[in-house]
């Protein structure tokens, strides 16, 4: 190909260490980077970044660029973007992979814009072909299909889905050499005043090893019901887009494409049809059971285990049963 | 102050799951005989933030720009309906097989060519292939900041304030205008067209520019611009048991399920 060479992750940072995200993608950068007999960056911008270089280290990544400052604690579309388009344009990488997250979102398509260069988002898959282009797989039309992309322009970026790929288990730390960023040219059009957290109480769906949903065949006064059932089963509550837009789950707790994506062991669907946008962001689970009257219902098909039932009869019994089996 | 809000017609992301078909050959979804194309949901809620501006200052105009073929003039027609003021199609045969940079390089040219704008609107992704790529790309061509994934909008004076919603709740963000923002399903549901809007819409003329109206650089549009190639599309297969379990009744099913979830070490 041309004179572009290398992976480079863009990085983001987690509770004082890598995002799980940024641990995931460099699994992905290492293998491609393997792949492509070439060396391993990852940038990582922020307040106070260079205590991740044993972890970055461990992780396989050949050359670290940090951008640090008390001015880039919080991301900012702007000024993020002036950093990684210099970093991607100085070292030319031929591969550039972020998350597909607040940051991936804005970066990718804006890098890709500056650069000249191919563009692949939210991608559950990525490889090299024969003649070693970058070939991206994603979810398209709201999950119903699959579409394999390749590349034909350098750089290729993509960003990935969280929970996509797996974390790589640390390696027996490479030689990693450590390269400052200058973080001066840093013009931000765009000013933040505040930051909200919304989160319901208890256990997050994306952390939750047992996840119940309630759907809109659930009315409002049963929600209590799949609380209780969550509760006996220790896990989490999340729900379609109408108990969101009804005000009885947080935005945080809707699954789905523009909810969030889990991957819990158990995922519990109640009075939930099994939508293509709503089943994207459980894929993942390990077993799907659920609970709807319609024997018809989409989700039958795209469960593990199912009971025709109405949830009315069908949550208390299984809440009894449950607690007594385990004490709960 | 202009409005600009960018909108796709698709096939309706709602369709029954069953009805959802791929030719794996022709890499093209099958759309289904007698379902309307809808106007992607993403860029119905991007008209409703726009709408929602308009109510807060009178000085608001809304132009509704979509890169189209036959269908295009029924998409302008709707969100007419809903409230926008103006409506244009770009539509040339030259534009055919553009990617997300040729079909934001060309939404870019049109821009320019309106001329004054303050705030340019973009649902967050396409519902049909969802890469949520032609927003902040057509921001850079425009050379205007970008916000993504926005729950509220809000324009008062020559500032944008942008409510962007993250993974455990939003942040606030100001932008000097112009600017770009692309726009979630949490703003909220779009608006029904009403029938005053229906019977206003219907006598609006709908302006149509071809490539050689904007300008184009033929080296940056159609599919011989592309920077990649869809090598194949396929409906992925499910791998679930799909397993009803039953019981002489309610009670005794929802009994076994237990039973099995604890059989299995899920409980
Ligand atoms: C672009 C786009 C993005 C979207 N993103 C998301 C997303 O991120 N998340 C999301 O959830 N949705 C999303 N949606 C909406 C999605 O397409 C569906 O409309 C939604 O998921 C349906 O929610 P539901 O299954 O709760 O409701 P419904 O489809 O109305 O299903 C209700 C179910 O409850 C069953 N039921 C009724 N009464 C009972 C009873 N007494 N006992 C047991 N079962 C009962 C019914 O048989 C039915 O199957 C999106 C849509 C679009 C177009």
């Amino acid at each position: 190909m041309d004179d572009h060479r290398g992976v480079l992750v863009v990085g983001e940072l987690g509770q004082s260490r890598l995002a799980t995200v940024t641990r995931e993608l460099l699994g992905a950068g290492r293998r491609l980077a393997d792949e492509l007999g070439e060396p391993l960056g990852l940038l990582l911008i922020g307040d106070a970044v260079s205590g991740c270089d044993t972890e970055a280290s461990a992780l396989g990544v050949d050359t670290l660029y940090v951008a640090e400052g008390p001015h880039l604690a919080a991301y900012n579309g702007d000024v993020y973007m002036e950093i990684a388009g210099t970093v991607a344009g100085e070292t030319a990488a031929a591969v550039i992979l972020m998350g597909h997250t607040t940051a991936g979102r804005e970066m990718g398509p804006r890098l890709a814009a500056r650069l000249g260069g191919s563009l692949f988002t939210d991608c559950v898959d990525l490889a090299l072909d024969a003649a070693r282009w970058l070939v991206a797989t994603r979810p398209v039309y709201g999950g119903n299909a699959m579409a394999g992309f390749v590349s034909k322009t350098l750089p290729q970026i993509a960003t990935v889905r969280p929970k996509a790929m797996p974390e790589t288990a640390a390696c027996t730390g490479k030689n990693m050499s450590t390269v400052a960023v200058s973080t001066d040219s840093t013009l931000s059009r765009i000013e933040l005043s505040e930051v909200v957290v919304e989160e319901a109480a208890g256990p997050r769906i994306e952390d939750a090893g047992v996840v119940v949903a309630v759907g809109a065949g659930v009315r409002q006064e049963d929600f209590g019901l799949v609380c209780d059932l969550a509760q006996v089963l220790g896990g989490a509550v999340g729900g379609t887009r109408l108990p969101y837009e009804e005000g009885w789950i947080p935005a945080s707790s809707q699954i789905g494409q523009t909810g969030k994506m889990i991957t819990p062991d158990l995922y519990v669907a109640v009075g939930i049809s099994g939508a293509p946008q709503h089943m994207a962001g459980c894929t993942g689970a390990k077993r799907i059971v659920a609970i709807n009257n319609d024997p018809e219902a989409h989700i039958f098909k795209m469960a593990d285990y199912g009971i025709v039932a109405d949830y009315k009869e069908a949550l208390p019994v299984l809440i009894e049963k449950i607690r007594e089996m385990t004490g709960a | 102050m202009n409005i600009i809000v960018c909108i796709k017609q698709i096939l309706d992301p709602e369709i029954p799951p069953a009805k959802f078909k791929v030719d794996t050959v022709a890499k093209k979804v099958v759309c289904p005989e007698g379902i309307p194309l809808v106007v992607s949901p993403y860029d119905e809620q991007a008209v409703e933030a726009a709408l929602r501006i308009k109510e807060s200052r009178s000085d608001a105009k809304l132009t509704a720009l979509t890169l189209g073929g036959a269908g295009a003039k029924d998409a302008i027609k709707h969100v007419l309906s809903m409230g926008v003021d103006e409506g244009i199609i770009v539509n040339d045969d030259a534009f055919e097989g553009s990617d997300a940079f040729g079909t934001a390089y060309i939404l870019s040219k049109a821009i320019e060519k309106l001329g004054d704008y303050g705030l340019v609107l973009c649902g967050r992704q396409a519902a049909d292939w969802d890469a949520g790529q032609v927003g902040p790309v057509l921001a850079e061509y425009l050379g205007i900041p970008v916000v993504t994934v926005a729950k509220e909008v809000a324009a008062v004076d020559g500032k944008v304030t942008v409510k962007q919603v993250l993974a455990d709740g939003y942040r606030v963000l100001h932008m000097a205008m112009p600017a770009l923002v692309t726009v979630s399903s949490e703003i909220g549901q779009a608006r029904l067209p009403s029938g005053k809007g229906i019977v206003m819409a219907a006598r609006k003329q709908v302006t149509v520019w071809s490539s050689q109206d904007l300008g184009c650089d033929p080296g940056r549009i159609g599919s011989g611009a592309a920077r990649a190639e869809l090598a194949e599309l396929f409906v992925p297969s499910q791998d679930r048991k799909s397993e009803i379990i039953t019981g002489k009744d309610v009670a005794e099913a929802a009994g076994n399920l237990a039973g099995v979830l604890r059989r299995e070490g899920a409980i």
